[in-house]
């Protein structure tokens, strides 16, 4: 076999590299399901309709995307400028701290404020978190040449250590029961539900809001221009006069805000206090879901519905059909895989030949 | 002819929608240097590709020496006879000579190395063929011509019979030139048979017997060396006649524009400045000559200001030179970089964001609002169609991606965004890195006008240039580079072919750049 670089991609092929990816994906997952024995059709119609079947499976699986749109929105932004920020979950547990440290401790009654004004310190303070847990990275980066990938991914646990040890300590809440909890966040400051019965809150707005934002801003601004010219070929772009440094320091506010925000958002749409579990990796699925979405802010929308609406569903299909809901992380990686070469694909022509 | 050594039947390879070789059939005679002529994208490179086994043809068969060559197998193409010393370099710099020509002859498993073996192949074929290497000299510290040397040495040791020579000369003072005319000569001399690929008519027609030339990838014409002129293979080559810009000297040169004294850089490796001195003024072309790697990238990324001087002064428009390529675009500079694909232009951004990428933190391009600048995407667009407009750029619409450009396209888009801002505002310097490096005739010329042109209207251009030619048709004054150190820039008419080349080679001095110490320096 033997790959010849097109010039361009051909409509046709970019129109068919999502349909392949998908069957692709669920021909690799059906494998599995028939190895746990159990019927492929049965299993897919479980996942789907515990993910998106019903109001109830939607909205669950709305709260589930609204982290994942977060993270995946920080990935995109630092991914679209070559900074490998992998150290999304570090900075929602930063975020999410934040969030109690200003809404949360001082006996639950904030900052002896209104929370009119308590609220909107509370999402700065969250995003302020995660981005000065990026900055040092970015900076190091860009002064040193230190890998980006090493210092963000390594943050993580530091980060996570250090949740753990202010859940032990000064933020422990004294009436867990000796859990590890911190102190909850005020009830005033939390996310109003919208639609009765369900969990779904308004931090779906706002990741949708921030969503189209990033989107105006790569595509209409000067600032989006530095961040896409300085990750298409960064020697270009310093030479066309994008200042390398700056474009640097923003790109870690925004990505490590975002990711910061995402903390903030769970803890004050979701679970009201924070936990060293509140977060099943939705840093590292971030970076799937931006890398689904081809760095696109409003493709993020769409990839984190999907991986929301799989994970849910998996967790009600294997009470279903008895296939465990790891599955759905099988999908999901699947899923990245298939995306990524079908894209490479489009820019190819494949040819076979005979052995010589 | 003898029975050719070398037979190319019917070849055709095609990518894409580009015929790169449609039914080319050649033959190589025994002792014959076979020049390959044509411009860039012609075809060449990937014809000896597929001689070599690097590429697969579509269509069409080689044999050697009589023997069906198995195709799209480098292996096979090696243990035929075939050599191939590319155009850059493809030694390992932390590795001795030795070693380089020693490189993948051994099995990996063998659990010895048959040194002193190769060493006295090394220096047996190195003594057959007059070229002298020392063998445990690091090719990190081999000047370009010796790197070259050690090239050719490694296919000869490998056996080779037939050997491929692509454009050796691009990287080569003419001094050095010659000395590869008289290698290639004694080798033809025992027998071997050589390729010789190029773009340079006179070299063409001093170093081959025959000559091939090729056209957007069919093969035009052939003919016997002594038969033909230059005038005739430029016709064949390019497929119509194409002047270019003759000697144009400079009107009257006006103020200075941009002053460097004494101006040194960190070393990047083998490419620093050490103290350069150098003035440009108004309505002159100051050509700078040199074999690449000695400073230029240096020099030209300075007055770019994307580097730094580590001393000295640099003084632009009467102040210093900041190194903020934004603020001196706005100032009046206009850069053309070495390197279109690599740094000139973003690929994957759209062909008006790269024609507008320089201005566009100006307000022409973008406003505030809310504390960010936004991009006025109807001005930057009508903008870059201006461009695409005067300056011919043909092949990609202006939503396109850059990348979908040819080169010689590219490099008018280059031009275009250097020297067209908006409001007609004209350049107040220009510096041009290898401005037509790669490009067409047909581009070259074209270039070449536009900076004639700018130069006439009131710019200073500093020009910097492997090709010598181009040096001397250009440059009204010319100074030559080597090793960091600047020659005083003379009068183009100062100057001869071959005191540049004895500059160029660093064996003249500054202010021995007159032809009296050049002859001292010449005398053994």
């Amino acid at each position: 076999m033997r790959l010849d670089k097109r010039s361009q991609a051909s409509p046709a092929a970019l129109l068919l590299a999502p349909v392949g990816a998908v069957a692709f994906t669920l021909l690799v997952s059906a494998l599995l399901v028939l190895w746990a024995g159990a019927p492929v059709g049965r299993t897919y119609a479980a996942i789907l309709n515990g993910g998106f079947g019903s109001l109830f499976a939607l909205s669950e699986t709305l709260t589930r995307a609204v982290p994942l749109i977060l993270t995946g929105l920080a990935a995109t932004v630092a991914f679209k400028s070559r900074l490998f920020n992998i150290g999304a979950e570090g900075q929602l547990y930063g975020g999410a701290l934040a969030a109690v440290a200003v809404g949360g401790l001082h006996g639950g009654a904030g900052l002896f404020a209104a929370p009119w004004l308590v609220f909107p310190l509370m999402l700065a303070a969250s995003a302020l978190a995660g981005a000065l847990l990026l900055l040092g990275p970015a900076l190091l980066k860009a002064r040193l040449g230190v890998d980006e990938v090493v210092t963000t991914l390594l943050l993580n646990f530091i980060v996570l250590l250090g949740v753990s040890a202010l859940l032990d300590g000064p933020m422990k809440d004294p009436g867990a029961m000796g859990w590890p909890q911190s102190v909850g966040l005020a009830p005033e400051l939390e996310l109003s539900r919208p639609l009765a019965g369900t969990r779904l809150h308004s931090g779906l707005l706002v990741a949708s809001g921030l969503a189209l934002a990033l989107w105006l801003v790569f595509k209409h601004s000067l600032l989006g221009f530095q961040i896409r010219a300085t990750g298409a070929n960064a020697k270009a772009a310093a030479f066309a006069g994008v200042p390398a440094l700056r474009t640097a320091v923003l790109v870690a506010l925004l990505s490590g805000g975002l990711a910061g925000l995402a903390g903030a958002v769970e803890v004050a749409g979701r679970t009201g206090y924070v936990t060293l579990d509140m977060s099943p990796g939705y840093g590292y699925t971030g970076i799937v879901i931006a890398m689904l979405a081809g760095l696109h802010p409003l493709g993020v929308l769409a990839a984190s519905v999907f991986v929301a609406g799989v994970l849910v569903g998996a967790d009600s299909m294997s009470r279903v059909v008895g296939v465990p809901t790891y599955i759905a992380d099988v999908i999901v990686a699947t899923a990245l895989i298939a995306v990524l070469v079908a894209t490479l694909l489009t820019q190819y022509r494949v040819r076979w030949r005979r052995a010589a | 002819m003898t029975d050719p050594v070398l037979r190319l039947k019917r070849i055709s390879k095609r990518f894409g929608t580009l015929l790169a070789n449609d039914d080319i059939s050649l033959e190589l005679g025994a002792g014959e240097v076979l020049a390959l002529l044509g411009e860039n994208g012609a075809g060449k490179s990937t014809l000896v590709s597929i001689l070599f086994g690097h590429y697969e043809a579509d269509a069409g068969s080689i044999e050697v020496f009589g023997q069906p060559l198995p195709p799209g197998q480098p292996r096979a193409a090696l243990t035929a006879g075939i050599g191939m010393v590319h155009q850059h370099s493809t030694l390992a710099d932390n590795l001795s000579v030795l070693d380089n020509v020693m490189l993948g002859t051994e099995p990996l498993w063998q659990p010895w190395s048959a040194r002193d073996a190769a060493r006295a192949r090394l220096l047996r074929t190195a003594e057959r063929f007059g070229l002298a290497v020392q063998p445990d000299a690091l090719v990190a510290g081999l000047t370009v011509g010796e790197r070259q040397r050690v090239e050719i040495l490694k296919a000869l040791v490998r056996g080779a019979r037939i050997l491929i020579l692509d454009e050796p000369t691009a990287v080569l003072t003419p001094q050095e030139s010659e000395a590869l005319f008289d290698t290639l000569s004694q080798m033809v001399a025992q027998g071997l048979s050589i390729i010789f690929i190029s773009h340079k008519l006179a070299e063409v027609l001093r170093v081959s017997q025959r000559i091939a030339v090729l056209r957007a990838g069919k093969l035009v014409a052939q003919a016997a060396a002594g038969a033909v002129t230059q005038a005739q293979l430029a016709l064949w080559m390019v497929g119509h006649a194409i002047e270019l810009p003759g000697r144009q000297p400079a009107g009257a040169v006006g103020e200075a524009v941009c002053v460097l004294e004494g101006v040194s850089t960190a070393a990047l490796g083998r490419d620093r400045l050490d103290g350069v001195s150098l003035a440009l003024h108004r309505g002159e072309v100051v050509a700078i000559a040199g074999v690449s790697g000695n400073g230029q990238v240096a020099l030209a990324e300075l007055l770019s200001g994307t580097r730094t001087a580590s001393a000295g002064s640099v003084q632009f428009l009467g102040a210093a030179l900041v190194a903020d390529p934004a603020r001196l675009v706005e100032q009046g500079l206009a850069r053309v970089p070495e390197d279109r694909h690599g740094v000139g232009l973003i690929g994957d951004l759209a062909l008006w964001e790269n024609a507008v990428s320089e201005r566009l933190p100006a307000a022409h391009f973008s406003r505030r609002v809310g504390g960010m600048k936004w991009i006025r995407r109807r001005a930057a667009l009508a903008h870059a169609q201006r461009i695409v407009e005067d300056f011919d750029v043909r092949g990609a619409g202006p939503l396109a991606p850059a990348r979908a450009l040819s080169g010689g396209n590219m490099q008018k888009l280059i031009l275009g965004r250097a020297l067209r801002a908006p409001g007609g505002r004209t350049a107040r310097l220009i510096v041009a890195h290898q401005p037509t490096w790669g490009l067409d005739v047909g581009a070259v010329a074209y270039v070449q006008r536009q900076l004639i042109a700018a130069r006439d209207g009131g710019a200073a251009v500093l020009l910097i240039s492997d090709d010598l030619d181009e040096v001397l048709t250009l440059g009204d004054r010319i100074a030559v580079m080597h090793a960091g150190r600047l020659t005083a820039a003379l009068p183009a008419a100062q100057w001869t072919r071959q005191t540049l080349g004895l500059a160029m080679a660093g064996v003249a001095s500054a202010d021995a750049a007159h032809g009296k110490s050049i002859a001292e320096a010449v005398a053994p």
